[in-house]
């Protein structure tokens, strides 16, 4: 379906219970306008999120990834986001691998309060990927 | 689409044969194909506003397993609640989906309203287009509606997937922890150990008491703070339910609701406490003075070894060994040979149910920014050291003078709001300021009528019964307010203080000359709650001080389960407040412990036995020893698995899942974001 409507890219998130899923609530309870590019799914803790969850959300479509958790210290689960943080690497170099921009993957800290950080960060990321425009891995006819 | 019917009137032969077979059904309901009924909420116009939730309602009828979609005004009111449940009975549904608001407030409440119609709560699934939908595009409709369905199609792809699950029951310890005794603290040791329940009540400096044991009066009466405050911190000593633990901070807590195990270190006094009385005889033949920083802000000395202040509860001495000379005079002094320089930290495990944190707050210190020239000129002053000038058992007993020349000041200014509403320092309100410069101010004039008193201000805040007559009763004493943020203060060579300030009232520039300023510094949370915080995990709010559940309905609750905070702990607050959430905690936190049980979250993780092949990745990953391989095969204690997941990531095999959030789930999640544009 085509139609002359400005592309937006969809990006996924992956946000733990604790932090960051409270940063997107507090984000709309503080009504941070943002594009509408985002989906976040929840996991209990940043520990959770599996490179396998990433790889595949770039199989089927995604522009770009968000893994996000607690502040270092403050994981509800003691050291999950530290388990984040050495899997990211991994992952980081896997996308290169891949063949996408570093721009497609990020990481990011936001506790349950900084929801303006997590609007801005929602937008930064939206206008890095307008600007380098659709995965190149993004299955033809897929939105 | 198939909407249910609105109407509860009359029950229809045909139910009342459902409800009878009810039982027959649950049996077999959750091992059915999925049967999803989706509820899209209009929230009022919170999401109708902005959602076209019929058209999402009407797309989620057309996805795979959806039996039933239907949109409501409210779907967590009670007759939204009651169309889920008739569409459970009359749908034969399965799986519910509710498309609302945010899981965090609300997946309890409808996970029981699924329960009460029979189903399992964990065959419940909550997508939020509320915060994360229509209160972000507010502008978008068209975008927030599309956004919206995707939304949906990912909740639904994720409730087919769904299995039920079990809620644990744990034991709850009927013992209670309160950290920290201040007037908020020993509020809630005093409740929770007046309903009977045993109480620590841990503090870290060596009296109880905290913040207001320093204060001179209390607004609006004006009435001594110490006079009010002393015959509670006896009661506290005295309550048998109660175990006081001055000196002693939080090492270490581990555990969850109901059964928490808590370090706690006893700071070595050097005072052997049961025989000590408190006598002060020590006191006076110790030779080392030192600025008494502890509680009287660095105004007036203290000894090596001191009495924190007349009042203190425990009345016992201890000593500063980072000052002590080691000349033993208090050890001969002594009557009854309690000073013990070998003493060292003790510490003491305990178990409780639940903890309350009542750990208070910091002064606003204005010394690294030299706030108004605080730090360099010595005629500038905190509203908390003018509370130890005038009060009357203070270093100057009651006397006011000026710290330069120990002159008494004639005209005084305040200034509001150092440290506060402020985006260079904290932009919150601290609620007290005002109240307590109104107080200091007319103490002032009170005791010293031929007194100028200048108040500047950007706002004077006075909420609550009796305080904005407080305020009217200052202006009618002859304070003068001036409302406008000084500009520039200079000393002069007198030490006298050349205040820059426009009067925006008056459009006026004016330049006062005053023997001293008084800074209305506000609440900061400081380094040791942090410390406390980071040890509980309790979230940490944007200004810095702990966050509450939900900031309406939970204003004393924590995210963790049998965690409270109260006081300013939480935020900045006056004293009538602190007394009121150190009550709410005791309430709270005594819920737990009276019903001697607490129902913990069935989602942990599960071992495939067939698929695992005991390499044992996935035992040093989880931080609460839940996993172990015992004889070659990987166990794992339910009891002590949180559900973070992140083992199930390590686990190569894919033997581990974690229960609500397996892969399948997760994956059919990730899938259904992206689908081809025709459809």
């Amino acid at each position: 379906m085509a139609d002359n409507r400005e592309w937006e890219p969809k990006i996924v998130a992956f946000c733990c219970n604790w932090c960051s899923y409270g940063g997107a609530d507090t984000a709309g309870m503080g009504r941070f306008q943002q594009p509408s590019s985002l989906r976040v799914i929840r996991v209990m803790c940043s520990g959770r999120i599996d490179p396998l969850h990433v790889f595949n959300a770039f199989l089927e479509g995604a522009d770009a990834v968000l893994v996000t958790g607690c502040h270092i210290g403050d994981c509800h689960y003691v050291n999950g986001n530290y388990k984040t943080q050495v899997r990211h690497q991994f992952l980081e170099e896997m996308v290169k691998e891949m063949g996408l921009e570093p721009e497609r993957l990020h990481l990011n800290w936001i506790s349950a309060s900084e929801g303006e950080k997590f609007a801005n960060f929602v937008r930064d990321v939206t206008e890095q990927i307008k600007k380098i425009g659709p995965s190149p891995l993004k299955p033809e006819g897929v939105n | 689409m198939n909407a249910i019917s609105r109407d509860t009137g009359a029950m229809s032969e045909n139910r009342r044969f459902i409800m009878d077979q009810k039982e027959i059904i649950n049996d077999t309901k959750d091992a059915d194909e999925p049967r999803i009924g989706v509820f899209v909420c209009e929230c009022g116009v919170n999401i109708g506003g902005v959602i076209n939730c019929q058209e999402v309602a009407d797309y989620a009828g057309s996805l795979p397993n959806v039996v039933n979609s239907s949109v409501n005004k409210y779907t967590c009111s009670d007759s939204g609640q009651s169309e889920i449940k008739q569409a459970i009975r009359d749908n034969d549904l399965n799986r519910v989906l509710v498309a609302a608001c945010t899981p965090k407030t609300h997946e309890p409440i409808f996970r029981a309203c699924v329960e009460e119609a029979g189903l399992n709560p964990y065959l419940f699934e909550f997508v939020n287009i509320r915060e994360h939908c229509s209160w972000i595009h507010m502008q978008e409709k068209e975008k927030a509606t599309r956004k919206a369905k995707e939304l949906v199609r990912m909740g639904v792809s994720r409730a087919i997937q769904l299995e039920p699950l079990e809620s644990n029951e744990v034991p709850v310890t009927d013992a209670a922890l309160v950290i920290g005794a201040g007037v908020a603290g020993m509020q809630a040791a005093l409740d929770i150990a007046d309903m009977g329940h045993k109480v620590y009540l841990v503090e870290k400096n060596p009296s109880i008491g905290g913040k207001m044991a320093q204060l001179d009066k209390t607004f609006p009466t004006n009435d001594c703070s110490i006079c009010i405050l002393g015959p509670k911190m006896v009661e506290v000593a005295r309550n048998k339910n109660i175990e006081l633990m001055t000196y002693s901070e939080i090492d270490e807590v581990d555990g969850y609701v109901g059964n928490f195990k808590v370090k706690v270190r006893h700071k070595a006094r050097y005072i052997d406490t049961v025989s000590c009385t408190g006598c002060g005889l020590c006191v006076e033949k110790c030779p080392v003075e030192v600025p008494n920083v502890e509680f009287n802000e660095g105004i007036g000395t203290r000894k090596a070894i001191y009495v924190p202040f007349p009042q203190a509860v425990p009345l016992r001495a201890l000593v500063d060994r980072s000052v002590c000379i080691d000349c033993n005079a208090c050890v001969k002094a002594c009557n009854s040979s309690s000073v013990d320089m070998e003493q060292e930290d003790s510490f003491s495990e305990l178990d409780v149910g639940v903890i309350v944190v009542t750990t208070g707050f910091e002064v606003y210190d204005p010394e690294p920014t030299h706030d108004f020239g605080y730090g360099l000129y010595d005629n500038v002053i905190t509203g908390m050291e003018l509370e130890r000038l005038i009060n009357a058992s203070g270093p100057t007993m009651g006397k006011l003078v000026r710290p330069g020349d120990v002159t008494s000041p004639k005209r005084i200014g305040f200034i509001q709001c150092v440290g506060s509403r402020d985006k260079n320092s904290n932009r919150y309100c601290s609620s007290f300021c005002c109240m307590y410069a109104l107080k200091d101010a007319q103490l002032i004039r009170e005791k010293y009528p031929d007194s100028e008193v200048y108040i500047m201000y950007m706002d004077m805040r006075t909420p609550f019964r009796n305080y904005e007559e407080f305020y009217d009763r200052a202006r009618d004493m002859g304070i003068k307010f001036i409302r406008g943020k000084p500009g520039k203060v200079t000393e002069k060579e007198d030490g006298n203080l050349i205040v820059r300030v426009e009067d925006t009232l008056t459009n006026s520039i004016l330049e006062l000359d005053l023997d001293m300023l008084v800074l209305s510094v506000g609440a900061v949370s400081g380094d040791s709650n942090e410390r406390i915080r980071q040890i509980l995990k309790v979230s940490r709010a944007a200004d810095g001080f702990m966050m509450e559940a939900h900031p309406k309905l939970k204003p004393v609750d924590t995210t963790l389960d049998g965690i409270f905070i109260g006081g300013v702990t939480q935020g900045p607050k006056d004293i009538p407040y602190s007394v009121s959430q150190g009550s709410a905690c005791a309430a709270r936190a005594t819920r737990y412990l009276s019903q001697g049980k607490a129902i913990t979250e069935g989602i942990t993780v599960d071992v495939n036995e067939d698929v695992c092949v005991s390499c044992g990745i996935c035992v040093p990953m989880c931080p609460f020893q839940a996993l172990s391989l015992e004889e070659g095969k990987l166990n794992v204690i339910k009891a002590l698995c949180k559900g973070c997941g992140t083992c199930a990531v390590a686990c190569p095999t894919g033997a581990l899942q974690q229960n609500h959030f397996s892969n399948n789930q997760l994956l059919a999640q990730v899938r259904s974001v992206f689908a081809f544009e025709e459809e």
